[in-house]
């Protein structure tokens, strides 16, 4: 379970997160959608820990993530934005770097490691050093890294970005299969379809502001209408002191 | 301690991997110095053995004008080319490179000699060129000698003694000793050994810190319920390891280097044996972590790989600063100098060149100077790696 409690995050002059509170449950998908811009990787990068809120708190099964060496950080795997790897290690050896810091012992690495081979169908490359990798192949290797210490909790940054329609698909199913196991699994889109393909609960998100939580058809029927993306577009229309989100959020979509 | 030793090994891995780090890192750093080094003091040996086992060669035009002169050229074995070119086509010869020193003797020569007056001598040389210059001074030297013979005959004939026009007889008594000679010549050698140090892990920290965060795989890495400063710290361990191998390369190829160019010729003796390469060894190794907490936490700052290049070549000069100063003003070992690093470890080095024992006292000032700070900028690396900013 991952829990937001008020989380606030000013950079500068711009307020990145407005009292967002949200929670999102295991065995479930939770959706952050927002527009571009709109404070998604802030709340994801104080839920994982690495941004520190000016106020509210992340909890993780209910332990506060606050301190580099929390519990909490252990039940969390997380995939950022960059899924950058080491191209100098092989597949196998960059996904054992980080059990290791996990703590997670030789045998039982390599155990998981050829568990998630299997799952995430790595056969081919696994041996290989990750220079060179494609987009599709560095993902499914971040992916795997942030798998082999076994968290219950799994947040994910735009997790489609720049893949192409085969391994979307191919991450949809990783997500589902994870879900019927029993993770929390919270991730971040300004992509509808996905959103409306995986989610159980949709947190809609604009200017640092929760503006909308619920399941997809919740949120339908509470905004009057017909699909959600009409619903997003609503939601974010009529958020206080937001003109212009509208016109911003149709250019977003793709 | 498990953590701080996975990240070392895996940062250690990645750049054993990675062929152009470590060409820089174990080749060109280390190998560069000691090479350099030979290859400038075996040209200065070349020089010096030019200049006083050469035979003096000169070009002498109107030689039929003194044969006295010739004579006395020939028996200080002098190589004389006989040209007769006036004094402009002699300029012309020495601008244009056919002649190196000219010597010309004009027609009113042999009259002026005979009337006790100044007899004229063109000595044409480039002064600008350091090769011609040595050889217009050797000339100058034994034409002066000449001259001197000739004017002592002219005051013994008039029955006046020689040495009245002596006053004073100037002898140079140089108290050098063979090795402390030769220190002048390998003084520079500490700041390449130093050099060998920071080189071996310059692309180490700049790959775990700044090429990290270019890469994409800092924010992953700092998820994991790992103190920050267990991170940081296997990556300066690192960084470390490579700086002790680029010394000691460094330092086996000095030994090497100048077994091959003895200094002996020189009057000079170098001490670097083996021995003397596990004393700058072990003078140097407080040096390494300073270096490599110096060059992360540099590293640290930057933005981009680029950045981290460009901040990081200018560490590299950073110990010049104190050797320069130190051989300005040419500073003796002393306790209250080591414990500026970079200079204890020159002046140190320098100590054992001259073959003088160290003190105890001195060593250990020294280290403990170098990994204080060390440690100092070990904490403020730990401190920065804290704030959230380190994510840009």
């Amino acid at each position: 379970m991952i829990e937001a409690q008020g989380l606030c995050k000013r950079f500068g002059a711009i307020d990145a997160a407005r009292d967002v509170s949200f929670t999102a449950h295991d065995g479930q998908i939770t959706g952050l959608l927002g527009p571009n811009g709109a404070g998604k990787s802030t709340c994801l990068r104080m839920l994982y820990g690495v941004v520190t809120p000016d106020r509210g708190a992340a909890r993780i099964d209910g332990i506060d993530l606050r301190g580099e060496t929390s519990a909490a950080r252990a039940r969390l795997g997380v995939l950022p934005h960059a899924v950058g790897l080491y191209g100098n290690l092989t597949a196998r050896e960059n996904i054992a770097y980080f059990g290791a810091l996990h703590g997670v012992g030789a045998e039982e690495i390599t155990r998981r490691t050829a568990a998630l081979v299997e799952s995430l169908d790595m056969h081919a490359f696994i041996e290989r050093r990750a220079k060179g990798f494609s987009q599709g192949q560095r993902l499914k290797v971040a992916l795997a890294r942030a798998l082999v210490h076994q968290p219950g909790n799994l947040v994910l940054d735009e997790p489609t970005n720049g893949l192409d329609v085969m391994a979307i698909r191919n991450v949809r199913q990783i997500l589902l299969e994870l879900k019927a196991e029993g993770h929390c699994i919270l991730f971040s889109s300004h992509v509808i379809q996905e959103v409306v393909a995986l989610c159980d609960r949709v947190v809609i998100i604009g200017r640092g502001r929760v503006l909308a939580v619920g399941a997809p058809q919740e949120i339908i029927q509470q905004t009057g209408t017909a699909s959600l993306e009409a619903a997003f577009l609503h939601t974010l229309d009529s958020a206080p002191g937001a003109p212009d989100a509208a016109s911003d959020t149709a250019a977003g979509i793709p | 301690m498990r953590a701080l030793l996975t990240v070392y090994w895996k940062e250690v891995l990645e750049t054993l991997r990675d062929r152009r780090t470590l060409w820089s890192a174990l080749v060109f750093g280390p190998l560069f110095g000691p090479l350099l080094f030979g290859v400038m003091v075996s040209h200065l040996l070349d020089q010096n053995v030019i200049e006083s086992e050469q035979p003096l060669s000169l070009h002498l035009c109107g030689a039929t004008q003194a044969p006295g002169l010739v004579r006395y050229l020939e028996s200080q074995g002098v190589t004389l080319t006989l040209c007769n070119w006036p004094l402009a086509e002699a300029s012309s010869a020495v601008r244009h490179g056919t002649a190196q020193v000219v010597l010309v003797v004009p027609e009113e020569y042999p009259s002026r000699l005979i009337a006790a007056a100044p007899a004229p001598l063109y000595l044409v040389a480039d002064s600008a060129d350091s090769q011609t210059r040595k050889v217009s001074e050797r000339a100058h030297r034994i034409l002066s000698n000449y001259a001197s013979g000739i004017a002592q005959q002219r005051l013994q004939i008039r029955g006046i003694d020689p040495l009245l026009a002596i006053p004073v007889a100037v002898d140079d008594v140089d108290v050098a000793t063979p090795s402390g000679r030769a220190v002048v010549v390998l003084g520079f050698m500490t700041y390449f050994v130093l050099f060998a140090v920071l080189v071996g892990g310059l692309y180490l920290a700049i790959d775990s810190t700044a090429g990290e965060r270019e890469r994409g795989s800092l924010e992953a890495l700092l998820c994991l319920p790992v103190p920050r400063s267990i991170l940081v710290g296997g990556k300066i361990l690192a960084t470390c390891a490579f700086m002790c191998l680029s010394l000691a390369i460094s330092l086996i190829t000095f030994v090497c280097v100048l077994h091959y160019v003895p200094l002996e010729p020189l009057g000079m003796s170098a001490n670097m044996g083996l021995a003397t390469a596990f004393k700058f060894f072990a003078i140097c190794l407080p040096f390494v972590p300073l270096g490599a907490t110096l060059m992360t936490f540099v590293a640290s700052f930057t933005r981009s790989y680029r950045e981290a290049q460009t901040y990081l070549t200018a560490v590299l000069l950073v110990p010049t600063l104190p050797i320069a100063f130190a051989s300005i003003y040419s500073l003796k070992t002393h306790p209250s100098l080591m414990i500026i690093p970079s200079l204890s470890q020159h002046l140190l080095m320098t100590s054992v060149l001259k073959g003088e024992s160290i003190a105890p006292l001195d060593m250990l000032v020294s280290a403990t100077a170098c990994l204080g700070l060390a440690l100092f900028l070990g904490m403020l690396t730990a401190r920065h790696w804290r704030r959230e900013t380190l994510l840009g």
